[in-house]
């Protein structure tokens, strides 16, 4: 991979840095009128999501790390791997728990989902914001109510478990957020 | 193409037109005589940490109008200003651009305390807030609890460390980072900083002197305000032995970064030994006080055509 030099630094540039991939979340230019420039940086860690805030003198360089988002269709997991399929060239990967991490909850067979591929193989997956699952269990409604008042927890059948209104039931198809884990209304068929 | 428009609101660039109003109307009150030097040269500017742009065939984009405005000053202009362009390849953020106006001053026979005042003169009216001056090993001093001119290089750099992860330096970059990312983002946003007696080794084109305590430093001020560096002062150098020293001093620094070599400003040393007269001179960062006076938050709020849509 290239160089990129602190003046080629602008946010969602991918770079390798301490052996991890990261992304420029932000890169400022900071400089006394007579005196060292530097550019302070924040970066996220692609491997496990964390920010680093980290200094460097301008002219520095890190080098550029071979990560891609591409989007997959997820097929099935055996287990120990997760296995997603690339629609355009039918192409296979499999990704292991730890890249999957809290993704897994969303991933319902044949949905998209956004691989992140790191020297080809997957580091991240990330589930559409918005998936629709069908609730396996749930304590039965209580006519009447609507709004619902805190609601009820729903396992979907990811595995996954959302609060919902009181009165949704076993057998529904619901909306969930997966960026804040929540439930968003009810799919009507 | 959509970013064919400016990037700064008329307002903006009817606040530039005002302020330059102001600052002729400031100066030709005071008999100051506005001049006119040029940006392209024959040579760009020694220092290590200012990178000249080179134009192949001619020289460079000037850094700043100094060496010029003291070939004038050396052959007898009297107090002098103006308001020109500057270049400076790689300078390039929020507060930054490769291209800026600098309104740049002198005045033979000022003290550095007569040009600070007649600094804060100008700007006092046209930020509306106090002025409070100090020293540079004082804000150390107050902020982080070290002297910046006695304290080690281990010192400083542990220090550092503790606020973020910087990579190892030199002393004096250790300075110029917490000055610059910690020290001068803390200053009151309300009030004019005056900040004078600068470590010796920034001293660039002050001369030199000791303080109270005995330790050379910089004849040099800074004056920040609105969370901006707005303007860089010298009581200046006017011994031109003392000045190649100085150029020398650079182009060797400059070899052991493997910067660019830039020749000695000859004509500026023949100047000088002539005789350039005892003054002190300012550069002031136009940009930087017009998003100071309106609360702009980036440098391409009040330019036109930064330089990535010029």
């Amino acid at each position: 991979m290239a160089n990129y030099s602190t003046n080629e630094f602008k946010s969602g540039l991918k770079v390798m840095l301490d052996g991890d991939p990261c992304a420029i979340v932000e890169n400022e230019f900071v400089k006394p009128g007579k005196g060292q420039a530097f550019n302070r940086v924040r970066l996220r860690n692609l491997k496990n999501g964390k920010i680093w805030e980290k200094t460097f003198k301008s002219g520095e360089s890190l080098e550029g790390a071979d990560v891609m988002d591409v989007e997959m269709q997820y097929l099935y997991s055996d287990g120990e791997f997760y296995h997603f399929m690339n629609p355009v060239s039918f192409e296979q990967q499999a990704a292991d728990v730890a890249a999957v991490g809290d993704a897994k909850l969303w991933l319902a067979e044949e949905d998209s989902c956004t691989v992140t591929l790191w020297n080809g193989t997957p580091l991240t997956v990330t589930p559409p914001n918005f998936v629709e699952l069908e609730i396996v269990e749930t304590d039965p409604g209580v006519k009447g109510d609507t709004a619902g008042s805190g609601g009820k927890p729903a396992r979907l059948t990811t595995g996954a478990v959302v609060r919902v209104p009181l009165f949704i039931q076993i057998g529904e198809t619901i909306k969930v957020d997966t960026r804040s884990g929540e439930y968003v209304g009810r799919v009507k068929d | 193409m959509t970013d064919w428009r400016p990037s700064a609101k008329l307002e903006a660039l009817k606040a530039r037109a005002s302020l330059y109003q102001t600052i002729h109307a400031f100066f030709s009150a005071r008999q100051v005589l506005q001049v006119d030097t040029p940006v392209l040269a024959q040579h760009g500017v020694t220092d290590i940490h200012i990178h000249s742009i080179a134009v192949p065939g001619y020289g460079y984009l000037q850094p700043s109008p100094e060496y010029h405005m003291k070939r004038l000053l050396a052959a007898g202009s009297g107090a002098i200003y103006q308001i020109s362009k500057a270049f400076r390849d790689g300078e390039a953020g929020r507060r930054h651009n490769p291209e800026f106006t600098l309104l740049e001053w002198y005045r033979p026979n000022f003290s550095l305390q007569q040009i600070i005042d007649e600094t804060t003169a100008l700007l006092q009216p046209l930020l509306g807030v106090p002025v409070h001056q100090t020293t540079f090993k004082a804000l150390f001093l107050s902020q982080l609890d070290v002297d910046p001119l006695r304290a080690d290089t281990q010192t400083l750099q542990k220090i550092a460390n503790d606020i973020e992860s910087v990579p190892a330096m030199n002393k004096a970059a250790l300075i110029d980072w917490l000055m610059a990312c910690v020290i001068e983002p803390a200053l009151p946003r309300d009030r004019i900083t005056v900040v004078t007696d600068f470590p010796s080794w920034a001293a660039a084109l002050a001369q030199k002197k000791y303080d109270a305590d005995g330790e050379e430093v910089a004849q040099r001020f800074e004056i920040y305000a609105g969370g901006y560096e707005l303007a860089n002062g010298y009581f200046e150098l006017i011994d031109a032995t003392e000045q190649a020293n100085r150029f020398a001093d650079d182009i060797d620094k400059r070899k052991a970064d493997s910067l660019p070599t830039l020749a000695a400003d000859e004509r500026l040393i023949a100047a000088m030994q002539h005789g350039l007269p005892a003054c002190s001179g300012v550069a002031l960062g136009v940009e930087r006080l017009l998003m100071a006076q309106h609360h702009w938050q980036t440098i391409s709020d009040v330019i036109a055509f930064p330089t990535t849509i010029a």
